[in-house]
């Protein structure tokens, strides 16, 4: 054991390289074998037509299709129309998203590891193994209500909703607050888990109890980014808001539905212009938030 | 040099923020809360009551008969396949709009100065391009892929081909404008390298530029082709196929048992899609 630690690297490397330039080779044409395969089957079950898409009268149906669009419809009642469905639009993401806030907020704290059963918190009482299970129970019912709420999607909530609560926007707001809630409450755990002890550690040195170290200790760290993932998500939740007239829900979507099926291509073009400015100027106005808060 | 007045205005600023702030989101949730016709007493109505429990209680216990799992194979896996070709898509029409919409790739940096010192025409015209494609992609990624999917239906005919379609474009404007972000933080000094050898641009893009980016590239376009399985399980609501179609039919016929079954496969279907993207950006 006398040889200094770079002669053994040099010894090693030459074995190594060799070793590794093999594997990766291999794993690399199986990657490229595989990504072949998966787009073979993928051309031939989606029932691609390109050529028809290139051919002559497919270029000139979907030609016709946007000339069609052209001049945008901006008489008085549709714009009417278009300012009223984008104010419903903002209304159903910004309260959906208050709501999916809430909902992620008041089942975060559950569904975090460091938390509710292991870590600093704990360090005092990890032997009793009956009260780590007993506080395991929440812990499991919140993670699988979170990824329960996640896994459907936002479309298919608004149709429950729709046949719940009837047809109209408030369908809409459950239905982006209850799946966004879900996505929220996976990005605020992550949050959590990575909290800085040092604050909680000095905390507990006076004596805090658990609520007190939450409340001086996490909460005040986790905050701002709590409120910055909120915003992006709004800002994902008002293009969702826009399509979610398409089942019933309210919103823009509502009239481009209408449009689409009747061929009204004009009113058609007034809304996607009132949806991109909408999008726009959300995206904008999120950024500019962010920046305040950290 | 903070000059007095700025110090002072930013101050101001400062002090009216919260303010001004708590103001508009309290205008804001009062003008929602109206207009979004919230009202969470609806719930306790009995009326309401009734379709939530009928909702609920029809769910149990999920259809997992052979048939019916059998009749969910095909357009569970054409949800996997619309995904993959949107995706393809999506880079074709994002890769190069992205290039394009890169200020150090159209309109000034390495690969251009030599052109655009002496002729500002050269560099006007390199940014009408560079301001095109831009306002492509956010014109694309602004409209939601479900108004996309719906147009294609109407332009194209039923079936996961406007699926395809829809996924194409609205993910394209998406990746592309991540593709120009990941380009514009490329490394010069190594194209500055590679430059003083003599390489021409061509070179310098695939020697230089290409392999400082590509890992970002596909960490990215896997991300996004995960979210697309997620998008194009419900794009057949407006008839782009996949599970979607099935999702409307069995919800209009209120079979919300088989709903339970469907949530069951997508979840499965998301997971696997989920673990297989993750395997795969382990491997670069």
């Amino acid at each position: 054991m006398n040889e200094s630690p770079s002669e053994t690297k040099i010894k090693v490397i030459p074995w190594l390289a060799h070793e590794e330039r093999g594997r990766d080779a291999l794993v690399s044409y199986g990657l490229l074998v595989g990504l072949m395969a998966l787009f073979i089957w993928s051309y031939r079950g989606s029932e691609i037509r390109l050529t028809e898409l290139f051919s002559r009268e497919g270029a000139a149906q979907i030609l016709a299709y946007i000339t069609d669009l052209f001049p945008p419809d901006f008489s008085a009642n549709v714009l009417r129309e278009a300012v009223r469905g984008s104010f419903e639009t903002f209304a159903i993401s910004f309260m959906g998203t208050l709501m999916a806030a809430m909902i992620a907020f008041a089942l975060v704290f559950f569904a975090s590891r460091n938390l509710i059963y292991s870590g600093l918190l704990y360090e005092m009482e990890a032997k009793q193994g009956w009260s780590r299970a007993l506080r395991m129970i929440p812990y499991f019912l919140a993670k699988g209500l979170l990824n329960f709420l996640r896994t459907v999607p936002e479309m298919l909530w608004a149709l429950i909703f729709v046949f719940i609560v009837g047809l109209g926007p408030f369908a809409g707001v459950l239905a982006l607050g209850v799946h966004t809630g879900g996505v929220l409450g996976k990005l605020f755990g992550e949050v959590l888990e990575d909290v800085d002890p040092q604050p909680i550690e000095s905390l507990q040195a006076t004596g805090a109890n658990k609520l007190q170290i939450l409340f001086y200790g996490i909460v005040p760290q986790v905050l701002p980014q709590f409120i910055s993932y909120t915003l992006y998500r709004w800002e994902v939740n008002i293009r969702v808001a826009a399509v979610l007239g398409f089942v019933g829900a309210g919103g823009l979507g509502q009239r481009i539905y209408i449009a689409i099926s009747l061929f009204l291509e004009n009113q058609l073009l007034t809304f996607l212009i009132f949806i991109y400015v909408l999008v726009t100027v959300a995206d904008y106005l999120s950024a500019y938030l962010r920046r305040r808060v950290i | 040099m903070k000059s007095p007045t700025l110090h002072s205005y930013n101050r101001a600023e400062k002090f009216a923020f919260p303010h001004l702030f708590t103001l508009l989101f309290l205008i804001a949730f009062i003008d929602s809360w109206r207009r979004a016709e919230v009202s969470p007493l609806l719930f306790f109505d009995a009326e309401r009551r009734t379709s939530l429990w009928k909702f609920i209680a029809g769910m149990f216990p999920p259809d997992l008969s052979a048939d019916f799992l059998g009749l969910m194979f095909r357009p569970a896996m054409e949800t996997i396949q619309i995904s993959v070709m949107g995706t393809l898509i999506a880079i074709i029409i994002g890769f190069p709009l992205g290039m394009l919409g890169t200020r150090t790739f159209s309109v000034s940096g390495i690969l251009n100065e030599a052109d655009t010192l002496g002729s500002p025409m050269r560099r006007l015209g390199g940014y009408f391009v560079y301001s095109c494609a831009r306002g492509i992609l956010s014109l694309f990624r602004s409209i939601p892929e479900f108004v996309w999917a719906f147009m294609f239906v109407r332009a194209v005919g039923l079936g996961p081909f406007s699926g395809v379609l829809a996924i194409g474009v609205a993910y394209g404007g998406m990746l592309g404008k991540v593709y120009s972000e990941i380009f514009e933080g490329v490394n010069e000094r190594s194209l500055e390298a590679i430059q003083s050898t003599g390489a021409n641009r061509l070179q310098i893009f695939f020697y230089g530029w290409l392999p400082q980016v590509l890992p970002n590239f596909i960490s990215y376009t896997l991300y996004r082709w995960e979210c697309s399985v997620r998008a194009s399980a419900v794009l057949g609501l407006v008839g782009a196929g996949g599970l979607g179609q099935q999702i409307e039919i069995s919800m209009r016929m209120f079979n919300f048992h088989e709903i339970l079954t469907i949530l069951g496969i997508l979840f499965i279907m998301v997971a696997t899609v989920d673990y297989v993207s993750a395997k795969v950006r382990a491997l670069l």
